[in-house]
């Protein structure tokens, strides 16, 4: 998929001002906040269970070459196969090849962030494979011609009365007056448009929330059952992971599954937790012919050993889209890529360049609730700031911001000098805003007085009221 | 966060961080922070040296010009025994940051420095609480009172039962925010760079603001402070703001932050 993250503040712009994405987005932090805080209220053991998840995560990436290579070694014993790919054009034209050779005309998709990184379904439908979403969120989204703007909750940007609108002008089969003013009017629509494409489809395309080395298994969580119904009925199964979902034992899945639905929706554990290893084998009631999993890099291997290193141990939870007050003012969108939220400002400079999202790492104003609420405890307002710090030395911030860096920190380091000019500077700036206190507009400002006032300063400064104060004390 | 005082007869000597901010835009909370540590039976030092602890450039990435900025603040407080902010993010930089801005600049000692810095550093009010003891302020008062936490007071500086402590036992009707843990926007350069975003997250803490209907609006950073302030004004909002230093104190000479100013009130520095 093409970023389109190097709009970013043009994207903000017309986000702000967005009223059915701020009702939209009211909604799920509204909805999501809570829900979060009690599941782990509810689970004494949770930062517990956070150190032993990470703990597993840093092992693994510590080792990743032995578990991956071991994961393929179960996946073949399963009767299974494992592509390796180092790029988004390999793992596209991987895909294609597989669905040539098993003659695949129509496939049913789970939700997969990674084949939005590919632009998957452009793809496919430019060779004329027809990819059908089967998640109810990217169903909607596919319909409207959208991205996805929450990992997990693909189409959280939309209001339901826009989702009405998008069922009305596609099925355009179904009677026009049809009542469709409740959520569940609408999944159930979805659902019964969606039921009869899974056993037409040639082929099943889901992601992996976790590959395990020592079954060769790969897992995926749904709170639809799409996920099963898109991997067994289909003849052909193939999985689209990314390298870094790979853990050693089902054991750890289990810790990490735990944390995963708390994190995300507040749930103990998804509806269907769904595990897949390798294809259909004598005797079997059901299950694909042939199951392939297709590994792709993408870009991670080059953080492995990098500075932001840490982000590799994210498991995808949403938990720091759904408590960003950031997220919540602009929605997924803006930020121009798969990924948004905290984890997005960090993950998309990382794999697609600073070059092409030099807003993202900036656009925070390290509250810190991303850190505090991450089930992996991701310090990313720390990686952050390590990628602002990347850009100063690559010399990608402004001439202007540099000059008055530099400025204002060789006047800071000399602190007669330093009072000297801010005792001065607002002096003049106290009585030009006279009685009133604060300015509606001051030149260069523009960033605050657009929506703010400007307190303005008591004029002075601290040291010439406290040498004063003290000379009356004697 | 418990250390007591020193059982000797020497006074606890406090080293007052003024801070950029309140140096530049608000000198009575600066004042009143003394008056508050002296009433707390500390020797207050005001060291002259001080100016900015580097966090605008350190925040930005821009390391050099941070540590040249912090520099002249490694060995000003040498003399103290605690250096005391009356803010959680200036705080919260000299706590858990100034190690890391130093570490790698190949000056071991401006990084034993930083780290001894670290060891020693306190928010005002959970100094006046938690090393002093303080149960109740010199200040009175009866505002029904809205406190906002700034993010790094809260999780970098783990302050939140003392600043509501030290206002209760002022007299104040201290009300919680629904959303008393979501950041108010201000973000030191990000309030600028990214004005849209910024004042949409004020215009959310305004609105938490006013469904409370305070009458006071009080916070011990003043980057929150200006950046609440601000947006209340422009709804126009009759909510005053006050750094929480001044109504403990009690003193309150200054007109609200960012409030109509009468001749009286003019600060008495200029």
């Amino acid at each position: 998929m093409e970023t389109q993250s190097r709009h970013f503040k043009e994207n903000v712009a017309a986000a702000i001002l967005d009223d059915d994405l701020k009702g939209a987005m009211s909604k799920l932090t509204s909805a999501l906040r809570p829900k979060r805080a009690s599941a782990v209220a509810g689970l004494p053991e949770f930062d517990q269970l956070r150190d032993h998840g990470i703990a597993i995560r840093m092992h693994t990436l510590d080792h990743i070459d032995t578990y991956l290579a071991q994961f393929e070694d179960n996946v073949i014993a399963n009767g299974g196969h494992v592509h390796w790919c180092a790029d988004e054009d390999s793992a596209r034209q991987t895909i294609l090849d597989l669905c040539r050779q098993h003659d695949v005309r129509t496939v049913t998709k789970g939700k997969s962030m990674v084949t939005e990184e590919l632009g998957l379904n452009t793809f496919l439908d430019s060779h004329g494979i027809l990819p059908l979403e089967t998640d109810l969120g990217e169903y909607i989204i596919q319909l409207r011609g959208e991205h996805p703007s929450h990992i997990i909750a693909p189409a959280t940007h939309l209001q339901r009365e826009q989702i009405a609108e998008t069922f009305r002008q596609s099925h355009t089969h179904l009677d026009a007056d049809r009542p469709m003013d409740t959520a569940e009017s609408l999944t159930e629509e979805a659902r019964q448009e969606l039921r009869e494409k899974y056993g037409a489809a040639d082929a099943g395309i889901t992601g992996a929330n976790f590959m395990i080395a020592e079954t060769g298994s790969t897992i995926i969580v749904t709170n639809e059952g799409n996920g099963d119904l898109t991997q067994t009925l289909a003849r052909v199964h193939i999985v689209v992971a990314s390298l870094e979902k790979i853990i050693p034992t089902m054991e750890d899945a289990g810790v990490l599954l735990r944390l995963l639905a708390r994190s995300a929706t507040g749930q103990d554990m998804s509806v269907y937790t769904t595990l897949s290893s390798g294809p259909r084998r004598p005797g079997d009631p059901d299950g694909p012919e042939a199951f392939h999993v297709v590994l792709v890099d993408n870009g991670r291997s080059g953080m492995i050993g990098g500075s932001e290193r840490e982000m590799l141990r994210c498991i995808r939870c949403s938990a720091c889209l759904n408590h960003c007050p950031v997220y919540a003012a602009i929605g997924g969108h803006a930020y121009g890529w798969v990924y948004s939220g905290p984890m997005g400002k960090v993950l998309t400079p990382s794999l697609t360049g600073l070059d092409q999202a030099p807003d993202l790492p900036n656009a925070s104003s390290f509250c810190g609730k991303c850190e505090e609420v991450c089930p992996m405890r991701i310090p990313l307002p720390k990686l952050m700031r390590n990628l602002r710090t990347k850009q100063t030395e690559m010399k990608m911030t402004s001439m202007r911001q540099r000059v008055i860096l530099a400025l204002w920190s060789q006047l800071a380091s000399r602190p007669a000098l330093y009072r000297l000019v801010t005792g001065t500077v607002t002096r003049i700036l106290a009585r030009i805003a006279g009685k009133r206190g604060a300015f509606r507009w001051l030149p260069m400002t523009g960033g605050w007085t657009k929506m703010r006032d400007l307190p303005a300063p008591e004029g002075g400064g601290f040291f010439a009221r406290y040498n004063a104060s003290r000379k009356g004390d004697h | 966060m418990t250390t007591s005082p020193k059982k000797s007869n020497k006074k606890v000597t406090a080293g007052l961080f003024v801070t950029c901010l309140i140096d530049a835009m608000r000198p009575s909370a600066g004042m009143a922070a003394l008056r508050l540590l002296e009433a707390a039976g500390c020797e207050v030092i005001v060291p002259e040296n001080q100016t900015c602890c580097g966090q605008p450039a350190w925040n930005s990435g821009d390391i050099k010009a941070a540590r040249v900025a912090a520099t002249p603040f490694l060995d000003a407080f040498d003399a103290c025994d605690y250096v005391v902010v009356p803010s959680g993010s200036c705080a919260g930089m000299l706590a858990h940051h100034l190690v890391d801005l130093f570490e790698g600049s190949g000056d071991l000692h401006a990084r034993r420095q930083a780290a001894a810095i670290a060891g020693k550093t306190y928010e005002l009010t959970s100094f006046l609480v938690d090393v002093m003891g303080m149960k109740t302020p010199p200040g009175k008062t009866t505002a029904r009172i809205a406190y906002h936490d700034s993010c790094s007071s809260l999780r970098e500086m783990k302050v939140i039962s003392q600043p509501r402590a030290l206002l209760n036992a002022a007299g104040a009707d201290v009300v919680d925010l629904d959303k008393a843990d979501t950041c108010c926007g201000f973000g030191g350069t990000f309030s600028v760079k990214y004005g849209d975003i910024s004042g949409t997250m004020a215009d959310d803490k305004a609105t938490d603001i006013e469904a409370k209907d305070p009458d006071m609006l009080v916070a011990g950073d003043m980057g929150c402070l200006m950046n609440i302030a601000g947006r209340l004004l422009r709804r126009g909002s009759a909510i005053e703001v006050r750094h929480v230093a001044e109504v403990l104190d009690g003193a309150m000479e200054a007109s609200p932050i960012g409030g109509l100013r009468d001749s009286a009130s003019q600060n008495p520095g200029n």
